[in-house]
């Protein structure tokens, strides 16, 4: 595992940058839409810091933290936010299509559950290969009602590949609750029909979802299979830009915001005195200075040539 | 130089491409122990084992998804929809990952998705369709489509070779069909058409197995007089343009046989493109021999006047010579 601090940065840095994010789309700055992961950012983190160099991740739409918290360049991200040359998929892909397999970031996906039987594509890679490596896919609790959700894990679970499958299950597909629209309550249950272990974790705790990850994967690695882990949280922003969070009222937002998880990272760093003022300043600070300097990285940048715009599509 | 059905030359052409690379694996329903809905696969089971010979579960959307996953890890999957009427089930990996992966991650995406197409076997409305066109309208994919057994071995291997996604297009009444493959199976080049039959009074351009009727078609009209040119396309994309192009300069008239329902059809986009191009040298207007705007009829008898055939094109071609000769 990382460095607490290293942690409570990444953290921190996913919060900054969507937060810039919603404020540069609400100023017209940014055009086109995203979907912003704040509330979210303790299971991007906890699951990432739990994977090794060689393993590889397939994120979901809603994909900057994920990104961030493998170790993504900020910089490389909002060029690509702002459409530029030196953006991730140099201003190809957008917000909803960002990858760096120099990390292992294989790419978030515009299409719900799409990343799903890519990874488990790639775990059967890795054990036809016999590498010791594992994939593991975010997803969301609406991407669990996808087709593509119910053949992958049956896939996966059939031939017993080294794959994580991660439900980000923050109540809401857009605007329908999981409870409008999954015939069970929960997701982890829906392990049972594939033949794998279905955990449920607090979401918010990152010590809880590095845990669960951590164990799973140990358990991929032993060629014991796959495991669905799902994380409760909450997206505290709405669904994309111009969403008017009509759906669900404000005090179960304000409940929701007491159990913010970046307070609660802090107050479990308190609890085992590895937390003082001057590191939560330093630690803001320091996240504060890279997202001032990636916008200023996307502005400088050049937009794409529009020579080379027809250019790329086949090898 | 040997004679093979379309099934062996298919076969022969996976085997030699496993033998030669290790990463190249096959994906699909039925395709160990049965080998195949069509027999494509038999043997390779035994010969390769079921690690590199993955028979999976009935979820064409998912192996797919899967094949991409494991080319994006290094291997060169191959993947059988038993039935291209299945494709509609796989369409979203193919267009939204497979499809953009170059384009928008820099990425290869060595992936072959092997699929039987076509009518003429009775198989009625959902296992009797050519989809080819709407591969077509996808930036992104080659898309080969073989009429002989040569061809099809030769343009499979290149498939395997190549780091683009390709849809490569079986038509089952090729299948049981013979035809000389010479002893090394050598790899056809991708946007290369093959003129079947030199003619100077018509053109006829066709792909998979309206080659064949075309050609019946060229020797029927041979016996009245009229001489044409067969065209086979071998892939949609990358399309050779210039050899079309340079046919219809001699020839004066295009006719593009297609298999599939006539709007939105891949004939459409190849006449509009020809048309752009040399235009002036036309005599009369580019004319399409294709299914008509109906689902495919099981009855054998409806199936025969529903799909294009070679009693058909002579008929279109001396209409077109008649008016515009």
């Amino acid at each position: 595992m990382r460095s607490r601090r290293e942690l409570y940065l990444r953290l921190w840095l996913i919060r900054l940058f969507e937060q810039k994010v919603e404020n540069l789309f609400a100023k017209g700055v940014l055009h086109g839409t995203t979907h912003t992961a704040i509330g979210q950012e303790a299971a991007a983190v906890g699951a990432c810091s739990a994977l090794g160099p060689r393993d590889v991740v397939l994120s979901t739409h809603r994909g900057h933290g994920h990104l961030i918290a493998r170790g993504g360049d900020p910089c490389r991200m909002m060029a690509e936010l702002f459409g530029r040359e030196t953006g991730y998929s140099r201003g190809r892909g957008g917000s909803q299509m960002m990858a760096d397999p120099s990390i292992g970031f294989w790419g978030s996906n515009g299409i719900t559950g799409g990343g799903l039987p890519i990874a488990v594509g790639a775990a059967l890679a890795f054990r036809l290969r016999k590498e010791r490596r594992v994939a593991l896919c975010f997803f969301g609790d609406g991407a669990a009602n996808q087709g593509m959700f119910h053949e992958s894990l049956n896939m996966a679970g059939l031939w017993k590949l080294p794959v994580l499958f991660l439900c980000e299950n923050n109540g809401y597909a857009m605007s329908t609750p999981t409870a409008a629209a999954s015939a069970v309550p929960a997701i982890a249950v829906k392990a049972a029909a594939y033949g794998m272990p279905g955990v449920t974790v607090d979401g918010n705790d990152l010590f809880a979802v590095f845990r669960a990850v951590s164990e799973a994967r140990r358990r991929a690695l032993r060629g014991e299979g796959p495991t669905l882990i799902e994380c409760r949280t909450y997206r505290l922003s709405g669904h994309s830009r111009g969403d008017p969070r009509s759906y669900r009222t404000r005090a179960e937002e304000a409940a929701w915001r007491r159990r913010d998880p970046l307070r609660r990272f802090r107050a479990e760093l308190k609890r085992q005195g590895e937390w003082d003022e001057a590191t939560e300043r330093a630690v803001r600070r320091e996240a504060a200075r890279r997202i001032a300097e990636a916008i200023r990285y996307a502005r400088r940048s050049p937009f794409p040539d529009h020579e080379a715009m027809e250019k790329g599509v086949f090898a | 130089m040997k004679t093979l059905t379309t099934v062996e030359a298919l076969r022969a052409a996976l085997w030699h491409e496993m033998r030669r690379d290790r990463r190249v694996i096959l994906l699909g329903e039925d395709i160990g122990v049965y080998g195949g809905a069509f027999g494509v696969t038999r043997g390779l089971l035994d010969e390769f084992g079921p690690e590199r010979v993955i028979n999976t579960p009935i979820s064409e959307m998912s192996f797919t998804g899967a094949a991409i996953g494991a080319a994006l890890a290094g291997l060169r999957p191959v993947v059988e929809i038993m039935f291209m009427d299945f494709i509609t089930l796989a369409m979203d990996p193919l267009v939204n990952w497979a499809a953009k992966l170059r384009y928008v991650y820099d990425r290869a995406c060595p992936l072959v998705v092997r699929t039987p197409a076509g009518g003429g076997r009775g198989y009625g409305p959902t296992h009797s369709q050519c989809f080819e066109s709407w591969f077509f309208h996808v930036p992104g994919l080659w898309i080969a489509v073989p009429s002989t057994p040569a061809d099809a071995a030769g343009l499979l291997r290149t498939a395997i070779r190549t780091e683009n996604p390709v849809l490569f297009v079986e038509h089952k009444r090729l299948y049981g069909r013979k035809g000389g493959v010479s002893d090394r199976l050598p790899p056809v080049p991708f946007g290369s058409a093959r003129i079947v039959r030199k003619g100077k009074d018509l053109t006829l351009a066709a792909w998979s197995w309206m080659v064949a009727e075309a050609e019946e078609a060229a020797q029927r009209l041979a016996e009245e007089g009229i001489e044409a040119e067969v065209l086979d396309l071998r892939t949609l994309v990358p399309l050779d343009l210039e050899r079309l192009a340079e046919s219809v300069r001699r020839t004066h008239r295009l006719m593009i046989v297609e298999e599939g329902v006539r709007s939105g059809g891949a004939a459409a986009e190849v006449a509009a493109r020809v048309g752009e191009s040399v235009f002036e040298y036309l005599d009369a207007p580019i004319q399409r021999v294709t299914t008509p705007e109906i689902p495919i009829p099981a009855s054998p008898s409806l199936e025969r006047a529903a799909i294009p055939n070679s009693e058909r094109i002579v008929r279109e071609a001396f209409r077109l010579m008649r008016e515009f000769s």
